[in-house]
Protein backbone atom coordinates (compact mmCIF):
# COMPACT_ATOMS: atom_id res chain seq x y z
CA UNK A 1 0.00 0.00 0.00
CA UNK A 2 1.63 3.34 -1.21
CA UNK A 3 1.00 6.39 0.73
CA UNK A 4 -1.95 7.77 -1.01
CA UNK A 5 -3.68 4.53 -0.03
CA UNK A 6 -2.91 4.22 3.40
CA UNK A 7 -4.21 8.24 3.90
CA UNK A 8 -7.21 6.59 1.77
CA UNK A 9 -8.03 3.99 3.50
CA UNK A 10 -7.82 5.16 7.04
CA UNK A 11 -10.01 8.52 5.63
CA UNK A 12 -12.60 5.83 4.41
CA UNK A 13 -12.34 3.54 7.52
CA UNK A 14 -13.69 6.53 9.81
CA UNK A 15 -15.97 7.76 7.31
CA UNK A 16 -17.45 3.87 6.90
CA UNK A 17 -17.94 3.10 10.55
CA UNK A 18 -19.26 6.65 11.24
CA UNK A 19 -22.05 6.50 9.20
CA UNK A 20 -22.97 3.32 9.60
CA UNK A 21 -22.77 3.54 13.58
CA UNK A 22 -25.22 6.62 12.90
CA UNK A 23 -27.60 4.65 10.11
CA UNK A 24 -27.57 1.20 12.69
CA UNK A 25 -28.36 4.04 15.68
CA UNK A 26 -31.38 5.66 13.78
CA UNK A 27 -32.70 2.36 12.57
CA UNK A 28 -32.91 0.96 16.22
CA UNK A 29 -34.16 3.77 18.05
CA UNK A 30 -36.80 4.23 14.98
CA UNK A 31 -37.59 0.48 15.28
CA UNK A 32 -37.48 0.29 19.14
CA UNK A 33 -34.97 -2.69 18.91
CA UNK A 34 -31.33 -2.38 20.15
CA UNK A 35 -30.52 -5.93 18.24
CA UNK A 36 -31.28 -4.51 14.69
CA UNK A 37 -28.64 -1.40 15.60
CA UNK A 38 -26.07 -4.15 17.17
CA UNK A 39 -26.34 -6.44 13.89
CA UNK A 40 -26.36 -3.68 11.49
CA UNK A 41 -23.63 -2.03 13.41
CA UNK A 42 -21.32 -5.07 13.29
CA UNK A 43 -22.52 -6.09 9.65
CA UNK A 44 -20.80 -2.33 9.46
CA UNK A 45 -17.61 -3.23 11.15
CA UNK A 46 -17.47 -6.16 8.53
CA UNK A 47 -18.02 -4.42 5.35
CA UNK A 48 -15.72 -1.99 6.59
CA UNK A 49 -12.63 -4.18 7.70
CA UNK A 50 -13.16 -6.04 4.37
CA UNK A 51 -12.82 -2.50 2.36
CA UNK A 52 -10.19 -0.93 4.50
CA UNK A 53 -8.11 -3.32 5.69
CA UNK A 54 -6.92 -6.19 2.49
CA UNK A 55 -4.26 -4.51 0.35
CA UNK A 56 -6.59 -4.18 -2.79
CA UNK A 57 -5.04 -2.87 -5.96
CA UNK A 58 -6.83 0.95 -5.54
CA UNK A 59 -4.77 1.61 -2.95
CA UNK A 60 -1.82 1.15 -4.91
CA UNK A 61 -2.37 3.87 -7.57
CA UNK A 62 -0.10 6.47 -6.80
CA UNK A 63 3.75 4.07 -6.50
CA UNK A 64 6.93 6.00 -5.46
CA UNK A 65 8.90 6.63 -8.20
CA UNK A 66 13.06 5.90 -7.37
CA UNK A 67 15.59 7.58 -9.16
CA UNK A 68 17.09 4.67 -11.65
CA UNK A 69 20.41 3.65 -10.02
CA UNK A 70 22.54 4.91 -12.83
CA UNK A 71 21.41 7.69 -11.90
CA UNK A 72 22.62 8.00 -8.81
CA UNK A 73 26.13 6.98 -10.24
CA UNK A 74 26.36 10.15 -12.26
CA UNK A 75 25.68 12.68 -9.24
CA UNK A 76 28.26 11.02 -6.54
CA UNK A 77 27.64 12.70 -3.08
CA UNK A 78 30.36 15.43 -2.24
CA UNK A 79 33.32 14.35 -1.68
CA UNK A 80 33.82 16.60 1.81
CA UNK A 81 31.83 14.43 3.82
CA UNK A 82 34.00 11.71 2.71
CA UNK A 83 37.25 13.48 4.10
CA UNK A 84 36.04 14.83 7.35
CA UNK A 85 34.68 11.25 8.29
CA UNK A 86 38.13 9.75 7.02
CA UNK A 87 39.31 12.32 9.52
CA UNK A 88 37.67 11.97 12.35
CA UNK A 89 37.96 8.12 12.39
CA UNK A 90 41.99 9.16 12.18
CA UNK A 91 41.74 11.75 15.36
CA UNK A 92 40.09 8.99 17.26
CA UNK A 93 43.24 6.40 16.48
CA UNK A 94 45.35 9.00 17.66
CA UNK B 1 -1.25 2.01 8.66
CA UNK B 2 1.24 0.77 6.27
CA UNK B 3 0.56 -3.16 7.50
CA UNK B 4 -2.39 -5.71 7.45
CA UNK B 5 -1.90 -5.63 11.11
CA UNK B 6 -2.04 -2.14 11.83
CA UNK B 7 -4.89 -1.41 9.87
CA UNK B 8 -7.04 -4.06 11.28
CA UNK B 9 -5.71 -2.85 15.09
CA UNK B 10 -6.61 0.64 13.87
CA UNK B 11 -9.95 -0.34 12.80
CA UNK B 12 -11.04 -2.48 15.91
CA UNK B 13 -9.80 0.42 18.13
CA UNK B 14 -11.91 3.02 16.36
CA UNK B 15 -15.40 0.58 15.80
CA UNK B 16 -15.04 -0.47 19.60
CA UNK B 17 -14.90 3.33 20.45
CA UNK B 18 -17.86 4.29 18.22
CA UNK B 19 -19.68 1.19 20.10
CA UNK B 20 -19.14 2.41 23.32
CA UNK B 21 -20.29 5.59 22.16
CA UNK B 22 -23.32 4.47 20.61
CA UNK B 23 -23.90 2.62 24.30
CA UNK B 24 -23.52 5.64 26.04
CA UNK B 25 -26.06 7.65 24.09
CA UNK B 26 -28.73 4.65 24.26
CA UNK B 27 -28.09 4.56 27.48
CA UNK B 28 -28.80 8.92 27.94
CA UNK B 29 -32.13 8.23 25.30
CA UNK B 30 -33.67 6.54 28.49
CA UNK B 31 -34.34 9.59 30.10
CA UNK B 32 -36.47 11.15 27.33
CA UNK B 33 -39.15 8.28 28.64
CA UNK B 34 -41.57 9.51 31.23
CA UNK B 35 -42.91 6.28 32.49
CA UNK B 36 -46.72 6.62 33.71
CA UNK B 37 -47.04 3.04 35.92
CA UNK B 38 -49.84 2.09 37.33
CA UNK B 39 -50.37 -0.73 40.27
CA UNK B 40 -53.11 -1.81 42.49
CA UNK B 41 -52.82 -4.33 45.42
CA UNK B 42 -55.73 -5.99 47.20
CA UNK B 43 -55.81 -8.17 49.91
CA UNK B 44 -58.17 -10.75 49.33
CA UNK B 45 -57.89 -12.36 52.70
CA UNK B 46 -55.86 -13.28 55.41
CA UNK B 47 -55.26 -17.24 55.12
CA UNK B 48 -54.36 -17.22 59.16
CA UNK B 49 -52.24 -15.21 61.76
CA UNK B 50 -50.30 -17.02 64.47
CA UNK B 51 -47.53 -16.30 66.64
CA UNK B 52 -44.48 -18.57 66.10
CA UNK B 53 -43.01 -20.71 68.76
CA UNK B 54 -40.64 -18.29 69.98
CA UNK B 55 -42.82 -15.50 69.52
CA UNK B 56 -42.41 -13.49 66.68
CA UNK B 57 -46.15 -12.74 64.68
CA UNK B 58 -46.28 -14.75 61.29
CA UNK B 59 -49.19 -13.78 58.69
CA UNK B 60 -50.28 -15.50 55.46
CA UNK B 61 -52.57 -13.65 53.15
CA UNK B 62 -54.03 -13.56 49.36
CA UNK B 63 -53.49 -10.23 47.18
CA UNK B 64 -54.84 -9.55 43.74
CA UNK B 65 -51.47 -7.49 41.72
CA UNK B 66 -52.37 -5.79 39.01
CA UNK B 67 -50.46 -3.72 37.50
CA UNK B 68 -48.86 -2.04 33.71
CA UNK B 69 -45.97 -1.36 34.02
CA UNK B 70 -45.29 -1.34 29.68
CA UNK B 71 -44.30 2.22 29.61
CA UNK B 72 -41.13 1.64 31.88
CA UNK B 73 -40.10 -0.22 29.14
CA UNK B 74 -37.53 1.33 26.46
CA UNK B 75 -35.51 -0.18 23.52
CA UNK B 76 -33.08 0.10 25.82
CA UNK B 77 -34.43 -2.25 28.61
CA UNK B 78 -33.28 -5.71 29.25
CA UNK B 79 -36.18 -6.62 31.70
CA UNK B 80 -37.66 -5.66 35.42
CA UNK B 81 -37.12 -7.06 38.54
CA UNK B 82 -40.38 -6.21 40.42
CA UNK B 83 -41.33 -6.79 44.08
CA UNK B 84 -44.25 -6.29 46.90
CA UNK B 85 -43.12 -5.39 50.19
CA UNK B 86 -45.46 -4.84 53.75
CA UNK B 87 -43.88 -2.27 55.04
CA UNK B 88 -44.51 -0.83 58.31
CA UNK B 89 -43.44 1.03 61.85
CA UNK B 90 -42.86 -0.62 65.07
CA UNK B 91 -41.23 1.13 68.21
CA UNK B 92 -37.95 -0.80 67.59
CA UNK B 93 -37.57 -0.34 63.83
CA UNK B 94 -39.11 3.19 62.20
CA UNK B 95 -39.35 1.09 58.45
CA UNK B 96 -39.70 -2.87 58.20
CA UNK B 97 -39.60 -4.11 54.89
CA UNK B 98 -40.58 -7.50 54.52
CA UNK B 99 -40.54 -9.05 50.85
CA UNK B 100 -43.63 -10.96 49.73
CA UNK B 101 -43.92 -11.09 46.23
CA UNK B 102 -41.57 -10.64 43.19
CA UNK B 103 -41.15 -11.25 39.25
CA UNK B 104 -38.89 -10.48 36.62
CA UNK B 105 -40.71 -9.53 33.41
CA UNK B 106 -38.43 -10.19 30.73
CA UNK B 107 -40.91 -8.16 28.10
CA UNK B 108 -43.05 -5.08 27.55
CA UNK B 109 -45.66 -7.72 26.72
CA UNK B 110 -45.75 -8.94 29.75
CA UNK B 111 -45.88 -5.92 31.67
CA UNK B 112 -49.63 -5.49 32.20
CA UNK B 113 -50.71 -8.54 34.34
CA UNK B 114 -52.70 -9.38 36.60
CA UNK B 115 -52.28 -12.04 39.26
CA UNK B 116 -53.40 -13.56 42.73
CA UNK B 117 -51.42 -14.90 44.68
CA UNK B 118 -50.75 -15.98 48.86
CA UNK B 119 -47.10 -14.44 49.77
CA UNK B 120 -44.56 -16.21 47.73
CA UNK B 121 -41.81 -15.49 51.19
CA UNK B 122 -42.85 -15.79 54.71
CA UNK B 123 -44.72 -12.72 56.40
CA UNK B 124 -43.04 -12.76 59.71
CA UNK B 125 -42.37 -9.40 62.21
CA UNK B 126 -39.46 -9.05 64.41
CA UNK B 127 -41.23 -9.70 67.51
CA UNK B 128 -45.18 -9.20 68.26
CA UNK B 129 -46.09 -6.36 66.64
CA UNK B 130 -48.52 -6.94 63.57
CA UNK B 131 -52.15 -7.40 65.28
CA UNK B 132 -54.11 -4.49 64.10
CA UNK B 133 -51.10 -3.06 62.34
CA UNK B 134 -51.23 -0.46 59.93
CA UNK B 135 -48.82 -1.19 56.83
CA UNK B 136 -48.21 -0.50 53.43
CA UNK B 137 -47.72 -2.69 50.20
CA UNK B 138 -44.68 -1.02 48.36
CA UNK B 139 -44.74 -2.50 44.40
CA UNK B 140 -40.87 -1.84 43.62
CA UNK B 141 -39.16 -2.15 40.39
CA UNK B 142 -35.62 -1.71 39.39
CA UNK B 143 -35.78 -1.47 35.72
CA UNK B 144 -32.59 -3.73 33.88
CA UNK B 145 -31.10 -1.85 30.95
CA UNK B 146 -29.23 -3.56 27.70
CA UNK B 147 -26.62 -0.75 28.44
CA UNK B 148 -26.16 1.72 31.44
CA UNK B 149 -27.23 2.58 34.73
CA UNK B 150 -30.14 0.17 36.46
CA UNK B 151 -32.56 2.44 38.25
CA UNK B 152 -35.25 1.88 40.98
CA UNK B 153 -39.08 3.47 41.56
CA UNK B 154 -41.24 2.40 43.65
CA UNK B 155 -45.54 2.78 44.33
CA UNK B 156 -46.81 2.87 47.67
CA UNK B 157 -50.33 1.59 48.57
CA UNK B 158 -51.04 2.43 51.99
CA UNK B 159 -54.03 1.94 54.25
CA UNK B 160 -54.23 -1.64 55.11
CA UNK B 161 -54.91 -3.06 58.38
CA UNK B 162 -53.85 -6.86 60.30
CA UNK B 163 -55.97 -8.57 62.09
CA UNK B 164 -56.96 -7.85 65.56
CA UNK B 165 -56.28 -11.32 66.55
CA UNK B 166 -54.20 -14.51 65.55
CA UNK B 167 -56.19 -17.17 64.28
Amino acid sequence: MDWQGQKLAELWMQVLLIVFAVVAFATGYIMGSFRTMMLIYAGGVVFTSLVTVPNWPFFNRHPLKWLDPSEAEKHPKPQQQVVASKDKKKSSKK
Amino acid sequence: MHSFGYRANALLTFALTILALMCAIASFSDNFNFPSPSAQIQIVKFNWFQKQVHGNDEVSLTMNITADLQSLFTWNTKQLFIFVAAEYETPQNSLNQVSLWDAIIPAKEHAKFWIQTANKYRFIDQGSNLRGKEFNLTLHWHVMPKTGKMFADKLVMSGFRMPEEHR
